[in-house]
């Protein structure tokens, strides 16, 4: 398909702008002035959209094909939710800011607020601060907020590493590495959790945080969670909760009674929001109550009588991790979500999605080799090692997919699996879209033996074939250039 | 029990389920978390339906005042939105779909994204642009770890007309790092040229600056980039796109890094966010640029298509060793920047940023009228613009909030002794009308 730059025509508009009322101002002065007009596209209207209605086109999402990416939360997301968040689309951020600003800006600090509350509760936090952007965002806010109570009891030079499994997400170390910390990665056991031997020698009072994933990302809840938190802690060290995979235990474990101190939440992933192609996500980070001194400013306060209120000069917060309250709009939908679903709704969120990957994993299991077998939460991480007897890898397996019409789950991750195949179906799938799935996916199996050549030809059905991605790499041709 | 429609088992299914993976209940599955970890309670309300929930968001918008007259900016910008933005990012395959891992079946994304990476290139005037970043502060935040990767160097100098929540977030993202953050106190809304030359030295990674500045002051960074690259420095700055229809871009000063908040193209306040920001560059600093690239190449059949590429900087290959901890972005907001800037097109962006500066040269002219106020800065300015007032600007401006005109942003919680300031912005949704009237409210507020 052509560029919309392609497309482009000396003198063609897409919109009329509103006439001048006023009288034009004197020129910039030269040395102000931009010599030559960005050369951005010249379309009408129509061929605007047929361009960007073409180009949706191209895209697998959740509302056109079943999207199991695991570690990612593919859930449907509900269309209210997109109507309720339009509601605040002319609300000015600054108004809030402004002296006396806080009287015209009651529902929506108080929708923060709320929803600060009701992420505690499912996550057993003392309070929750909702500027974070994005679930690494908040990872990044999280361990600043650590670094600052560490500093606080004069441990600042002591505490330089962070512990991390080698299951983690990979956003875990760059967070606490971009934060100033050394990393100590300990290594899974046979079990499929971190090996808890390795990890108590790893423990020394120079560790700062524990930053886990529970369900870790083979999709398994870690048994000796409780142990772990408590060896944290005799060594001085707080335990991070990456809130990814919360998906999985809503009203059934809180983070916070196992021994958190401080997690983020991924909105996009857990709380129904769209992915948006890559964002925008948000990242609420919860924390318990010897953090909230610390905690981004401005933070919003309730008084007695239930007004609410913005703390804006805490002398001991680490600052500013946004420029205003967070991705409001992403907020609004999911406390909408919360609210419409409530405290049964989520429960029965976190069962479904949890009998759903158990269910694939036991029908698959049969095609595919299962490097931990046991009983997942609400993802199953399987091996295409058995397929790689015929030279077919994870990848090829994906393609298949595509074909099929398939977003294919994620695929070498965790990396501590060989030719992983991640799959997370959500609970928002009918048994009937899963079971057509499992046929697929029994077919890649099939045809992995019988006619490998067939899944390294695939995808065949799509606009495009298999992209060389080290061309990309190496031409580096990230504009379009004209 | 099944009282959502959004999980859609039968109960007939449900037990079809459990007897395939050969447990008695659904509770059996959840025997991995020992029994005494197990949520004592959960105090969520119960839930409501779609109908109800959606009245009790428009309960909470009605609790905000809605029809404010905005003359305030500080980095969020009241701006029209064409339609088709709603419309084109509103089509599901967009917003339903995530990061394009695999490109043959998320084409739409990426070409869309190799797009909005060449709108960002040409506007800034420099060669390369990632997907995307988080918001306006938090990209002059990556630039500076950017610059400070790049020279291996300790300092960072910005200068104290940027954005005071810019600079915040600066601070908190170094804060637990060995990095110096110096900044230099405003001169009449303006760099202090003398004192910044004095601490330039060759423990400086960037000296970071923005422009239009908080003040509303456009200048020419041109002899700066050249006195920077002397030191050994990077030049950033952090711009308003809807300025660069008309202002010098920064490409075209010889900056390095370019950052900014991408809000005003084509999306919404919504109480500060989502928004997106922007960061290009000069092309041998690519390797060291946070967040997702989308490059061009070529199918097994030769034909175009595009992929996420220099993945190796990313967390999910390189993890602790990666540019940055940037996972997911504000893809579908730059594609809303994308969709907005294809609209307004290549001379629209020029009328668009000439509409706002003669807008706000006419309220600027109006204001300065009142007995008592003066336009701070003799500084040439785009859309916004200081004044001094008779009075205590915060006064001021609560008295005016209740009439319904956010008037300003006073200057005072930001700048000691500027308790008479206040930034006034007017972009070009702001009618003559409007304008006369804020500029008569005003005169009445400062009688009071």
């Amino acid at each position: 398909m052509q560029l919309i730059y392609e497309k482009s025509v000396a003198g063609r508009r897409g919109i009329k702008l509103p006439a001048s009322d006023v009288p034009a101002a004197s020129a910039l002065p030269a040395a102000l002035l931009r010599t030559e007009s960005a050369g951005l596209a010249e379309v009408s209207e129509l061929d605007l959209v047929r361009h960007f209605t073409n180009l949706s086109r191209r895209n697998f999402s959740v509302d056109t094909n079943f999207y199991p990416l695991g570690s990612c939360t593919m859930k449907y997301n509900a269309k209210v939710l997109e109507n309720a968040s339009a509601l605040f689309a002319p609300l000015h951020p600054m108004t809030a800011l402004l002296p006396g600003g806080v009287e015209f800006c009651q529902g929506t600090l108080g929708m923060l607020y709320d929803l600060g509350q009701l992420l505690a509760d499912i996550t057993g936090m003392d309070e929750v601060t909702t500027q974070p952007l994005a679930g690494a965002h908040g990872e990044m806010t999280g361990i600043l907020l650590i670094s600052a109570y560490h500093a606080a009891n004069g441990n600042k030079a002591k505490k330089k590493y962070v512990v991390v499994p080698d299951s983690s997400h990979g956003t875990n170390p760059a967070s606490a590495s971009i934060a100033g910390y050394e990393i100590i990665t300990v290594p899974t056991a046979s079990y499929g959790d971190m090996d808890l031997e390795l990890f108590k020698a790893a423990m020394t009072d120079e560790v700062a945080a524990v930053m886990m994933t529970c369900p870790n990302t083979l999709g398994l809840f870690n048994p000796h969670i409780k142990e772990i938190s408590d060896i944290a802690h005799s060594h001085g060290a707080l335990m991070y909760y990456d809130g990814a995979n919360l998906n999985a235990i809503m009203g059934k474990v809180k983070p916070g009674d196992v021994g958190f101190d401080v997690i983020h939440v991924n909105l996009h992933k857990t709380f129904g929001t769209p992915h948006g192609g890559g964002g925008p996500g948000s990242g609420p980070v919860g924390v318990k109550k010897a953090l909230i001194p610390f905690l981004p400013q401005p933070r919003i306060v309730m008084d007695n009588d239930g007004k609410l209120l913005l703390e804006t000069a805490n002398p001991k917060a680490i600052g500013r991790t946004a420029n205003f309250f967070g991705n409001f709009g992403v907020m609004a939908k999911a406390y909408a979500y919360i609210i419409m679903l409530g405290r049964e709704g989520l429960i029965q969120v976190s069962e479904q999605a949890v009998l759903n990957a158990n269910y694939i994993k036991e029908k698959l299991k049969p095609y595919y080799e299962l490097p931990y077998d046991m009983t997942c939460m609400h993802e199953c991480v399987f091996s295409a090692s058995k397929q790689l007897e015929h030279g077919v890898h994870a990848i090829d397996i994906a393609k298949f997919l595509i074909d099929k019409g398939y977003h294919p789950p994620t695929v070498y991750f965790p990396m501590i699996v060989k030719e992983a195949i991640m799959i997370e179906p959500t609970e928002t799938e009918s048994k009937g879209a899963m079971d057509a799935f499992i046929d697929v996916m029994i077919e890649a199996a099939k045809t992995a033996e019988s006619n490998p050549q067939a899944l390294h030809d695939a995808p065949r059905t799509m606009p495009i074939s298999r992209l060389d991605e080290t061309k990309a790499a190496r031409e580096q041709n990230v504009c379009c250039i004209g | 029990m099944n009282d959502s429609h959004y999980c859609p088992h039968t109960p007939e299914e449900i037990q079809e389920m459990l007897s395939v993976i050969g447990v008695a209940s659904v509770e059996d599955l959840f025997a991995p978390i020992p029994s005494e970890l197990r949520a004592k309670t959960f105090n969520l309300p119960s839930g409501m339906s779609e109908f109800e929930t959606f009245g009790r968001m428009q309960e909470i918008a009605s609790e905000n005042s809605g029809n404010m007259l905005n003359f305030i900016g500080g980095g969020f910008y009241d701006h029209i939105i064409p339609a088709v933005v709603d419309h084109l990012s509103g089509r599901a395959e967009f917003y339903t779909a995530y990061t394009p891992y695999q490109p043959e079946c998320s084409q739409g994304t990426l070409q869309a994204l190799f797009e909005y990476q060449t709108a960002i290139c040409r506007l800034t005037g420099l060669d390369v642009s990632n997907a995307s970043l988080y918001d306006g502060g938090t990209s002059c935040a990556e630039a500076a770890m950017m610059s400070l990767r790049i020279t291996g160097r300790t300092k960072i100098v910005v200068d104290g007309c940027v954005s005071p929540f810019s600079r915040q977030v600066l601070k908190t993202y170094l804060f637990n790092l060995n990095v110096d953050v110096v900044e230099i106190p405003p001169l009449d809304g303006l760099l202090n040229r003398a004192e910044l030359a004095a601490v330039l030295d060759d423990s400086v990674a960037a000296v970071l600056v923005q422009n239009p500045n908080f003040f509303g002051s456009i200048e020419d960074f041109t002899a700066l980039a050249d006195q920077v690259h002397g030191a050994g420095a990077l030049l950033i700055g952090s711009v308003y796109p809807i300025s660069l229809g008309l202002v010098k871009s920064p490409g075209e000063m010889g900056m390095d890094i370019a950052v900014g908040d991408g809000q005003s193209l084509g999306n919404p306040l919504s109480f500060g966010g989502p928004s997106f920001g922007f960061i290009a560059a000069k092309k041998k600093l690519i390797r060291n640029m946070p967040g997702r690239i989308v490059g061009e190449t070529v199918d097994r059949n030769g034909k175009r298509g595009y992929v996420l590429t220099l993945q190796a900087r990313e967390q999910h290959i390189k993890r602790h060793k990666a540019t940055s901890n940037i996972c997911s972005n504000q893809g579908l907001c730059a594609l809303r920047g994308l969709i907005f800037l294809s609209s307004v097109g290549k001379e629209g962006l020029a009328d668009l940023a000439r509409l706002n500066r003669d807008k706000a040269e006419y309220a600027k002219g109006q204001l300065a009228k009142i007995s008592g106020v003066t336009v701070l800065q003799s500084a040439v300015t785009f859309n916004e613009f200081t004044l001094s007032l008779p009075k205590q600007a915060a006064t001021v401006v609560t008295a005016l909030l209740a009439h319904g005109i956010a008037a300003g942003v006073p200057l005072g919680q930001y700048y000691e002794g500027s308790e008479n300031c206040m930034v006034v912005t007017v972009t070009e949704k702001r009618t003559r009308k409007e304008i006369d009237l804020f500029v008569k409210e005003l005169e009445v507020a400062l009688c009071n």
